[in-house]
């Protein structure tokens, strides 16, 4: 088995007594204390994760925008300098390669964040895409460490370590300044649920910053969070995980985010014309979130099955709500069984599933 | 470090038990076990009455991360479960030895328990 890659707060982790685990390749930490309590305190006061896993991608040139347009579902001729974007990009099948976020820093220059196990693939991916465009692609995934402070006393937290206008900063842009002296790409931006920032700087800078977002939180209620809480926040609030709800053989329309596929935003993308064909023909299946009412946990690939007992689809996540106290998930279920009764076995017992539009619990704020 | 008080005695797949004064048997995971699962978020436990063989599953405990089975560490009849855990299994994780008790059993051979772990040798197992 090849090392695990580790974050320049690998140490830190241990050091306050992180269950570290190999998420992707990298030696993280999936709890500290409690995922449950982790979870609340994020939905309380505020929490802090390392994600300096995930990767970042500078794209830049003169065709840099006009590339990414083609790249991604979502519209990029909308942003501006300092406007975030969510995105899946897509291969022609309309399969997912990886979601992603765009920042325009300014003109012909992009930032992209790629999710930590698809690093390889997505530079693969985008690089070969790229070649009739007049873009450089640079990994800058070893430069940067990524700091996410979430939750509603977030922006009180951040706001007492830098001098830069938190208030300004909408939700989904992105200002530069310095936090508790360290230079940093501060994003509004996150994926619990919550209002919150995520901070990119230095990776040789990372330990002096946490330690200092952790000494301004932890009187305000902050605490270390983990991805164990990452997950059950994300899920909770609805929002997919590749290689979950979305896949190569999962499609954003299929997945429910139709809102992020912009068909008509007047240039073709990769996967446009399987997009096109499966809003027009209806697709076989789709993603469905449930609830169950118990504490049993339906885990991914529970088998999903209909009125009559036949199998109609498979569990894609599941969890307990911390908030709900009780089983929520995602499923891929046959189009015509998603309005019928499904149920699932656990050991024996058949839990019924709840169809819940997401989010689950009433949240802050959503990915744009 | 685990705590592994030395009153009772273990099974290799970390449930412990405990011969009360009276003869019958209480029941429950080690420390260890809580501590591996990470937050537990659920405990299936037999009917009173239940009859188990040493060794066999009678129950399933779940945490976040996974669900696992519970085995008897001795044959008995159940006289006694701890409903409680039904609705705060997170007992199981603060207090393993005594609000997290799951069973207490009539045991069929209390000759039997011999063959488990002291607190030393489990001690050991845990490495």
């Amino acid at each position: 088995m090849s090392e695990l890659h580790r974050t320049p707060l690998r140490d830190f982790h241990a050091a306050h007594g992180a269950r570290l685990v190999d998420f992707a390749g990298w030696e993280m930490p999936v709890q500290y204390r409690s995922i449950l309590e982790e979870h609340k305190a994020v939905r309380r006061a505020a929490g802090l994760f390392d994600v300096s896993h995930m990767g970042e991608v500078d794209v830049r040139g003169p065709e840099a925008g006009k590339f990414l347009n083609y790249l991604v579902t979502n519209d990029v001729a909308k942003l501006y300098p300092g406007r975030v974007l969510y995105s899946p990009m897509c291969y022609p099948s309309g399969g997912v390669v990886d979601d992603l976020l765009v920042t325009m820093r300014g003109p012909d220059d992009y930032f992209l964040c790629i999710n930590a196990g698809n690093v390889p693939k997505d530079l693969a991916w985008i690089r070969e895409q790229s070649s009739p465009f007049a873009v450089t692609i640079t990994d800058r995934s070893d430069d940067y460490a990524l700091l996410a402070v979430q939750g509603p006393r977030a922006a009180e937290i951040v706001q007492s370590l830098t001098g830069a206008k938190l208030g300004l900063v909408q939700y989904y842009h992105v200002t530069e300044g310095t936090v508790a002296g360290i230079h940093c790409v501060i994003s509004r931006t996150g994926y619990t649920g919550e209002d919150g920032f995520e901070l990119y700087h230095a990776a040789g800078d990372a330990v002096a910053l946490a330690e200092a977002v952790l000494a301004a939180g932890a009187p305000r209620g902050l605490e270390l969070a983990g991805l164990g809480a990452r997950d059950s926040l994300r899920l909770e609030a609805g929002y997919p995980l590749y290689g979950h709800e979305i896949t190569q053989d999962i499609s954003p329309l299929t997945a429910g985010l139709g809102w992020t596929v912009k068909l008509d935003k007047g240039a073709d993308f990769i996967g446009r014309d399987a997009l096109v064909a499966e809003k027009k023909n209806g697709a076989v299946n789709k993603v469905v979130f449930f609830k169950t009412g118990d504490r049993r946990i339906v885990r991914a690939e529970t088998p999903v099955l209909g009125a009559n007992g036949a199998i109609v689809g498979r569990v894609l996540s599941g969890t307990l709500s911390p908030l709900l106290n009780e089983s929520i998930g995602s499923a891929l279920v046959t189009v015509a069984a998603a309005s019928e009764a499904l149920v699932v076995d656990i050991r024996g017992t058949k839990l019924n599933l709840h169809l819940v539009k997401p989010p689950f619990v009433e949240l802050k704020k959503a990915p744009q | 470090m685990s705590n592994v008080p030395t009153n009772l005695c273990y099974a290799k797949s970390h449930e412990w038990l405990k011969v009360e004064t009276d003869g019958t048997a209480t029941v429950g995971i080690s420390d260890y076990a809580q501590s591996s699962l990470g937050d537990i978020t659920y405990v299936q436990l037999p009917k009173v009455g239940a009859v188990l063989k040493a060794g066999e599953v009678f129950g399933v405990v779940e945490s976040v991360k996974a669900a696992s089975d519970l085995y008897a560490p001795a044959a008995g009849t159940v006289i006694a479960i701890n409903a409680a855990l039904d609705g705060a299994p997170e007992t199981l994780n603060t207090a393993p030895y005594e609000g997290g008790w799951m069973l207490k059993l009539t045991l069929s051979n209390p000759s039997e328990t011999t063959t488990l772990l002291a607190a030393a040798a489990y001690e050991q197992l845990l490495g």
